[in-house]
């Protein structure tokens, strides 16, 4: 229990990135989201612009921040689709807040907890997302527990890799 | 307040962005305006979706020129493997499709005849821009494609998105150097389609799981499995005709039960897709280039087509025999046309190579027959009959086209004719095909000589009438002429000695293929008198030939006639069968005095088995003298 909880002052302080990592990053993922997709069908399972939502997020701990993040790459997201704007921008704004307001609270070092957040919170984009597309909308919208289930999985597993490359992106402190 | 805003300050942004967003969705999902204002987005939401797809274009945009790049240096310059034998493969195929296309232009220009008859406003493709797919969604819930043409190459709102497999989608959102494609998998897309099989329309849309299907159809067994989907053309976005894909299965709608969803296998693989092309032109109206393009495809079509028909006529196996030695022209249709003038004749039939006593020709000459004179022997019910008793002789009657009135030049003219042309006797042995299947006249020549006794023979191209002369016993019979015009006999034989019969053709019998109306009479036997259309006589079964024939080339030929009596047979002829032949050639075997000869060789009397004519074809015979001058009526016989 002691390592999900932030023991430190430097665990509870926000991680320094280069501008340009905040910036090439999630243009990378919504990129490589829209290419590989076109070569390799199932490669949509993953959701690439919320992983970088999520590490912006529990890496920097600021609410705000991670709620404006969320919003901007979840908007840049909807302008690829054929949904209106603010769909994936209001998911992605509330995942952002709670990793963000998560990050503070415990400790986002670890793997473990890397892995745990991701899980629940691909989860829980999901939900907000078939709630929105399926009932605001009145879109049609196939709900599959184990689809969902699966999708939460891989993202994690690649979520927890992610992570640890984007990890090496950090300003060095020192 | 300061410490109200301080403390839940977080909150308040999470809530403040998500109210914006909410409203902006809001607005973004109100009821769709109408088609001059068709734009999906309004300003400022096209302006973010442009900034984003400006922002992930270009590194797609590099990305995938690289990739292209380094394939094309791939397959152009290095992967040449079986490319020859591709090659010869692909120009074997060329062939083929040119010989095919020839019948499918002549089916496209008969549909489009009809459909100008139909006032019918078809929209064909003729103009495509070709794109690159550079991105997609990325998303599960969204079938958007991104492609490397907008508004600068055409490209705009609604334009169908095809592929040489099938329809893709339509172009939903334009920016200057791209689009985007909303495929038909997507559950926002519709496009009207039409089942191939059964006509069954509707309205294509993508289900939740990313697959094209069929909504609301009403319930039909008729829908199978593997049925083709086109597109109909109703939605006014995709041409008539397309491709769309496959039925795969069909699941009832839970939504709407009893209406099921046709669920279809799309003809595109939609999952990888590459290039695709933008229709950005079409129309109800052939343009002058349309035109131009098909006059000069009907014209390379028909090219194709002659040289199509050439390489199959090389290639069939030819009815002409090359070795087969060459015939006498004399009866080919050049030669007639040559010597009528111009005069439509029928066609006759080549020379035999081995002539025989069926052979056209080999009849003996009118000349050497005598009027009158038996050609076989008679048998009568009443027994008056000789049979054997007179040598068969040919009475010829002729009134053709040149009749004179003068009898006798009239029989030199048709003996002079049967010299040349002249048909053959034929036993009716009950083998003898029906009119239909007769040979060809050997010409008008033939037709006055033909008069004698002869066998039914019918002009394909001469609408006449087969008379039949059947005399013995007073017996007639009619065979049907091929030309549709039916032939009543009005036989009024005459037996013993003085046969006679006479047959009148009704419907425009006896004209010749010249034109010229032929009344002929044959007299068969012992003054069997038959006149007869198109110079033509069917006479049946107491053909009166005698049992040896000399050809004019001097052959002789061995017959055995069977002569069907009614009644008891006459005491001296009862199963008198007729000696062998001897083979001597004897061209004179057919005049009187050779009555014992004739005698020895004459048909067989066989008693009536009953496969005579019905009774009434009967007529009762007449005595008539034995012989008959043709043209002249005779106090006693003929009509």
């Amino acid at each position: 229990m002691s390592r999900l909880v932030a023991a430190s002052r430097r665990d509870i302080e926000a991680q320094p990135y280069p501008l340009i990592v905040f910036i090439l990053v999630p243009v990378l993922a919504l990129g490589l989201q829209s290419f590989v997709a076109l070569h390799f069908e199932r490669f949509d399972i993953l959701d690439l612009p919320l992983l970088v939502t999520i590490y912006f997020a529990i890496t920097r701990r600021d609410p705000i921040a991670g709620t404006i993040t969320g919003c901007v790459i979840g908007i840049a997201q909807d302008a690829l689709t054929r949904q209106p704007l603010g769909i994936f921008g209001i998911c992605k704004s509330i995942i952002g807040y709670l990793a963000a307001s998560l990050g503070v609270r415990i400790d986002t070092e670890n793997h473990g907890t890397r892995a745990l957040l991701t899980f629940g919170f691909v989860f829980l984009h999901s939900g907000m997302y078939w709630l929105l597309v399926r009932r605001l909308l009145a879109q049609p919208y196939a709900w599959s527990w184990i689809h969902e289930l699966i999708r939460a999985l891989i993202n994690t597993v690649v979520g927890v890799i992610l992570f640890a490359l984007l990890d090496l992106a950090k300003r060095k402190e020192y | 307040m300061d410490s109200f805003f301080s403390r839940y300050k977080n909150a308040l942004v999470l809530i403040v962005v998500l109210l914006a967003q909410v409203i902006g969705v809001a607005i973004q999902v109100r009821r769709p305006l109408p088609k001059e204002h068709a734009q999906p987005d309004a300003g400022g939401i096209r302006l973010i979706r442009y900034w984003a797809i400006s922002l992930v274009s270009p590194p797609e945009r590099l990305v995938h020129w690289l990739g292209a790049s380094i394939l094309g240096v791939w397959d152009n310059y290095l992967d040449l493997i079986h490319v020859r034998q591709q090659n010869r493969d692909l120009q074997a195929e060329i062939q083929r499709i040119r010989i095919e296309e020839g019948g499918i232009v002549e089916d496209a220009r008969q549909g489009q005849r009809l459909q100008q008859l139909l006032a019918f406003k078809e929209k064909y493709v003729y103009q495509t821009v070709p794109a690159q797919v550079i991105g997609t969604s990325g998303t599960e819930q969204s079938r958007i494609l991104s492609i490397n043409k907008g508004s600068k190459d055409g490209v705009s709102v609604d334009m169908p998105v095809i592929t040489p497999d099938g329809i893709v989608g339509r172009i939903r959102e334009v920016f200057p150097h791209t689009s985007q494609v909303l495929e038909i998998t997507d559950p926002t897309s519709g496009a009207g389609i039409i089942l191939a099989d059964t006509r069954i329309r509707g309205i294509l849309r993508g289900n939740a799981l990313g697959q094209p299907q069929v909504v609301n159809v009403m319930p039909d067994e008729r829908i199978k499995t593997g049925e083709r989907v086109v597109t109909s053309g109703g939605d006014q976005i995709f041409p008539r005709g397309l491709a769309v894909g496959v039925v795969d299965r069909v699941v009832t709608d839970p939504d709407h039960d009893p209406l099921v969803d046709v669920l279809i296998h799309p003809a595109a693989n939609l999952s990888q897709l590459e290039e695709v092309l933008v229709i950005t032109n079409m129309g109800d109206e052939v343009t002058p280039k349309q035109k131009l393009d098909m006059i000069q495809s009907e014209a390379a079509a028909d090219t194709e087509q002659l040289k199509a028909s050439e390489v199959l006529a090389e290639r069939l196996p030819s009815r002409i025999d090359p070795d087969a030695p060459k015939t006498d022209d004399q009866n080919s249709d050049d030669s007639a046309d040559a010597e009528g003038e111009g005069i439509a004749r029928p066609m006759r039939p080549p020379s035999a190579l081995h002539p025989d006593r069926f052979t056209p020709n080999t009849t003996p000459a009118a000349a050497s027959l005598t009027p009158g004179a038996r050609l076989a022997p008679q048998s009568e019910g009443s027994g008056t009959t000789k049979a054997g008793v007179a040598k068969p002789h040919a009475a010829v009657s002729t009134s053709s086209s040149s009749d004179s009135g003068d009898n006798g030049d009239a029989t030199e003219t048709a003996a002079a004719a049967a010299k040349k042309k002249g048909p053959e006797l034929v036993p009716d042995d009950g083998s003898r095909p029906p009119s239909t299947m007769a040979v060809h006249p050997t010409g008008p020549s033939a037709t006055a000589s033909s008069h004698a006794e002869t066998t039914a023979t019918a002009p394909v191209h001469a609408p006449m009438a087969i008379l039949p002369a059947t005399s013995s016993h007073g017996t007639a019979t009619a065979t049907g002429g091929t030309a549709s015009s039916t032939t009543q006999p009005h036989a009024t034989p005459t037996a013993g000695g003085g046969t006679a019969s006479a047959s009148k053709p009704v419907a425009g019998s006896s004209s010749t293929p010249g034109g010229a109306t032929t009344r002929a009479a044959t007299t068969a036997g012992n003054g069997i008198t038959s006149p007869s259309g198109a110079g033509t006589t069917a006479v049946r079964a107491a053909n009166p030939r005698p049992a040896t024939v000399s050809g004019e080339n001097g052959t002789t030929s061995e017959v055995k006639t069977k002569v069907i009596v009614d009644g008891p047979l006459p005491a001296g002829a009862k199963k008198t069968t007729p000696p062998a032949s001897t083979g001597t050639p004897s061209p004179q075997t057919q005049h009187a005095p050779a009555a014992p000869t004739a005698q020895k060789k004459g048909p067989e009397l066989v008693p009536d088995d009953g496969s005579r004519p019905p009774p009434t074809m009967q007529q009762k015979p007449k005595p008539q003298p034995q012989q008959t001058t043709p043209a002249q009526p005779q106090p006693q016989g003929g009509r």
